[in-house]
């Protein structure tokens, strides 16, 4: 680890924490319908929006109207996304001439589920299967939508605490429009400009074939990037325009505009836990939600960083500069750009996997295996490490409830949390939440791992048996493109990532077969709606409840004590759900590279013929 | 549930015009008037032709051009239609065996090169588009770029110091060298005949 990287390290955090207050406050006055600066240019649109599409602006819902509404818009939102992308041959905007044929059904039932739950999951590669129609219409506008449907959900928990004795949490729709147009769009807007100055690309061309230097052919893609990729990160979807993501020069062009993307992932998450301080009526309780997020970010980073640049032993021995030089990262650079070197891949890596953002700025596949252990486990956690826009609020509110009511019951007092005590509805809701997601990674992962289809050839009687729509013949796991531990990490990634929402990669395991691109969405489907819907149900809940004034019985949550239970409790549940399966993955495949043991080919035995 | 149904696509469909449309196309607009170079990806003319993008890294296998990162971008590397990295893992053979032939032809080429190799002229990138490398790499290739051109390596060095990149504001990110830019500047400084 570099002096210099540890100051990128510190100089970003800094950057974030310097940001969370203003941005708090300002998600504060959006959805408690106070005046911001922005409303002489958006309240005109926003008043427009509601007229429209005939929401009423001053109807609040219940949990479960809020929920129907959060379905029902889900469900337009994934037809249109499908449709549009099996259209996409009579689109405009089109000028690679790209077919219905390069997204078939399977693939854009993937895609579709992908970026409506946030997940932005890509078994596709942009470059060379979407136009700019779709990447447009359909991709980045889910950009917006489903990081605002995030922020929605997590307002309507915050009112839960906030509120008393009501029956409501707020109206979907206007929280969804003014998620959008107060902090989605303006931000995007000025970020999208940024980006472009700095060389991403905004345009609408053909590709543009060239003549290289040594005489090849070279046909450089085009295409509107910059206004998808400030959202792409703004709203942790981390969808990228290219197969290469933000490690591609076109996306992420310099170390300035790295910085800015990360930041960006941290933004909202991190200003809505000083939204929630603010909402709740005391600013400390957001801060020990900062803070339980900032011990474990750091941490993570750090073990990233150290692993990335210790480097790979098994090739220092060839030869190769593993250390740093003034002249050089060293480290372990496969997979990684010469721009942005060791620390601020590392630093990407871990960011873009606390929050639910996906978006990467070198190949995860080919981290060493601490360095990729610390991507893969922070996804396990729920990604409330700051999180995903919303999500990660909602998430590590569910985790509060759960520390509280460990604590309660470890001390034998009644579990309280901001003066709401919490009952069995609560830690019922937060636990479905909870298994849902870990219970898709793992049996996912584990039927992967097992499952083979039939090979083609002569049935019994002798008639020929047709060929495996769902996968090739043979074992699901073979699919993987690194044997051993490391292949079982690949498939455990996808799921972990599918879950999680996330849609970061080992990227090397081939996902677009029906059978992944099937399972996966499913994946998704289970761990965004099967987590949100029962912290609906909770938010309605609390909200019903009388708040209790704090006495000498209640277990002070605004302090560094219940910092220290969150990390716990988060560590904890994430260490004893998931240890098993790392054991399998990262952690044996480190020893094993310690010990310079290589895997050359796959050794299934082909089942089924 | 039926209720929500009607705001729910007309929301879906405004969402799409507002920030699938228009946005994206307003910002196109702006972009092509203040950052049009950048905007149509920074590419790289020569004598009236498009040689390339200075984001974009190609191909290079004459000893008289300093030579890229390896690229796992479509078959042969630098496919710009093709972005991706190799996807290796670190126990695997494959990347040991991939590296090990990489070194030995480094060695091979640039023989009065002597010490560690530079871990990115080895490593492939993560887009496989990789436009730079590191400032050591540039270094290591100087004496072989030199001595194919027959002119003293000293002036290659010179070159090189002269299009380094370094750190923004003076912490951000790594030091390095474009090579699409080098090697144009090669040809201009010595025209090869």
């Amino acid at each position: 680890m570099t002096p210099n990287g540890m100051l990128l390290i510190a100089v970003y955090f800094a950057v974030v924490l310097m940001l969370a207050k203003p941005i708090g406050v300002h998600m504060a006055k959006v959805f408690e319908g106070r005046r911001t600066l922005l409303h002489p240019i958006f309240r005109p649109l926003e008043v427009l929006t509601y007229k429209l599409t005939g929401v009423d602006e001053t109807a609040e819902q219940r949990w479960t109207h809020y929920t129907f509404a959060l379905i029902a818009f889900s469900a337009f939102s994934f037809l249109f996304v499908y449709f549009l992308q099996r259209l996409q041959g009579l689109s405009p905007f089109n000028p690679q001439e790209f077919a219905a044929t390069n997204v078939p059904p399977d693939l854009a039932f993937n895609t579709a589920v992908s970026f409506v739950t946030n997940t932005n999951w890509q078994a596709y590669s942009g470059e060379s299967t979407l136009s700019y129609f779709v990447q447009m219409m359909a991709l980045t506008v889910q950009n917006f939508a489903s990081a605002a449907v995030g922020i929605a959900v997590a307002i309507a928990l915050v009112r839960g605490f906030a509120r008393q004795q009501v029956t409501t949490i707020g109206n979907f729709w206007v929280d969804l429009t003014r998620a959008v147009l107060y902090i989605l769009l303006p931000i995007s807007i000025v970020a999208a400009l940024f980006f472009c100055s700095q060389g991403v690309l905004q345009n609408f061309h053909a590709y543009t074939h060239v003549t290289t230097l040594e005489g090849a052919t070279q046909i450089i893609p085009q295409g509107p990037v910059a206004s998808q990729e400030a959202i792409k990160m703004l709203g942790t979807n981390g969808g990228g325009f290219f197969g290469a993501n933000s490690a591609h020069p076109f996306e992420n062009p310099t170390p300035l505009t790295n910085l800015v993307q990360i930041v960006l992932i941290f933004l909202i998450p991190a200003g809505l836990t000083y939204t929630f301080g603010v909402m709740v009526g005391d600013r400390r309780q957001g801060w020990v939600i900062f803070s339980a997020c900032s011990v474990m970010f750091l941490a993570g980073v750090l073990v990233c960083y150290g692993a990335e640049q210790k480097g790979n032993p098994v090739l220092s021995k060839l030869g190769i500069e593993t250390a740093a030089t003034p002249g050089q990262p060293g480290g372990n650079m496969e997979g990684k750009e010469t721009r942005f070197g060791i620390a601020a891949s590392a630093l990407f890596a871990t960011v873009t996997t606390d929050a639910s953002c996906g978006a990467v700025n070198g190949m995860h596949d080919s981290f060493t295996p601490l360095g990729g252990l610390v991507p893969l486990f922070n996804i396990q956690t729920g990604e409330v490490i700051f999180g995903g826009t919303g999500a990660g609020l909602y998430g590590i509110l569910l985790y509060a409830i759960l520390a509280v009511f460990i604590a309660g019951l470890m001390v034998g007092r009644t579990p309280e949390y901001i003066g709401k005590k919490i009952g069995q509805k609560e830690v019922k809701m937060a636990m479905i939440a909870l298994l849902s997601t870990a219970f898709s990674i793992l049996v996912f992962s584990a039927i992967s791992s097992i499952v083979s289809f039939p090979s083609p050839g002569k049935g019994a009687t002798g008639q020929p048996v047709a060929r495996s729509y769902w996968n090739p013949p043979g074992p699901a796991a073979a699919n993987v493109a690194n044997s051993g531990a490391h292949g079982f990490s690949e498939i455990l990634y996808a799921y972990t990532s599918g879950a999680g929402n996330n849609g970061s990669a080992f990227g090397g395991i081939n996902v677009n077969t029906p059978w992944y691109n099937l399972t996966i969405g499913l994946a998704m489907l289970i761990g965004r709606f099967l987590f949100l819907i029962p912290l609906l149900a909770a938010a309605g809940s609390l909200a019903a409840k009388k708040r209790t004034p704090t006495s000498a019985g209640t277990l002070p949550t605004h302090g560094p004590m219940f910092v220290g239970l969150l990390v716990g409790t988060v560590l904890l549940v994430g260490a004893l759900t998931f240890f098993p399966a790392l054991a399998l993955g990262p952690i044996v495949e480190q020893f094993l590279m310690n010990q310079g043991k290589l895997f050359s080919f796959l050794l299934f035995p082909i089942l089924g013929v | 549930m039926l209720k929500h149904f009607g705001p729910a696509f007309r929301m879906t469909l405004f969402l799409t015009i507002l920030t699938g449309l228009i946005y994206p196309v307003v910002i196109t607009g702006i972009c092509q008037v203040l950052f049009k170079d950048k905007a149509d990806g920074s590419l790289i003319l020569r004598d009236g032709r498009v040689i390339g993008s200075q984001l974009i890294g190609q191909s290079f296998t004459r000893a008289r051009y300093f030579q890229p990162r390896p690229s796992a971008a479509g078959n042969d590397g630098y496919d710009a239609t093709a972005s991706q990295g190799s996807n290796v893992g670190p126990t695997s053979l494959k990347l040991f065996e991939r590296v090990k032939t990489a070194a030995e032809q480094f060695r091979k080429e640039n023989p009065q090169f002597r010490g560690a190799i530079p871990a990115d002229a080895l490593a492939a990138s993560g887009s496989g588009l990789d436009p730079e490398i590191s400032m050591a790499n540039a270094e290591a290739q100087s004496a072989r770029v030199a001595a194919a051109r027959r002119i003293a390596v000293d002036q290659v060095r010179a070159l090189v110091t002269r299009n380094i990149e370094k750190r923004r504001f003076g912490f951000l990110g790594e030091p390095r060298v474009n090579v699409l830019e080098l090697n144009l500047a090669l040809d201009r400084q010595w025209p090869v005949r």
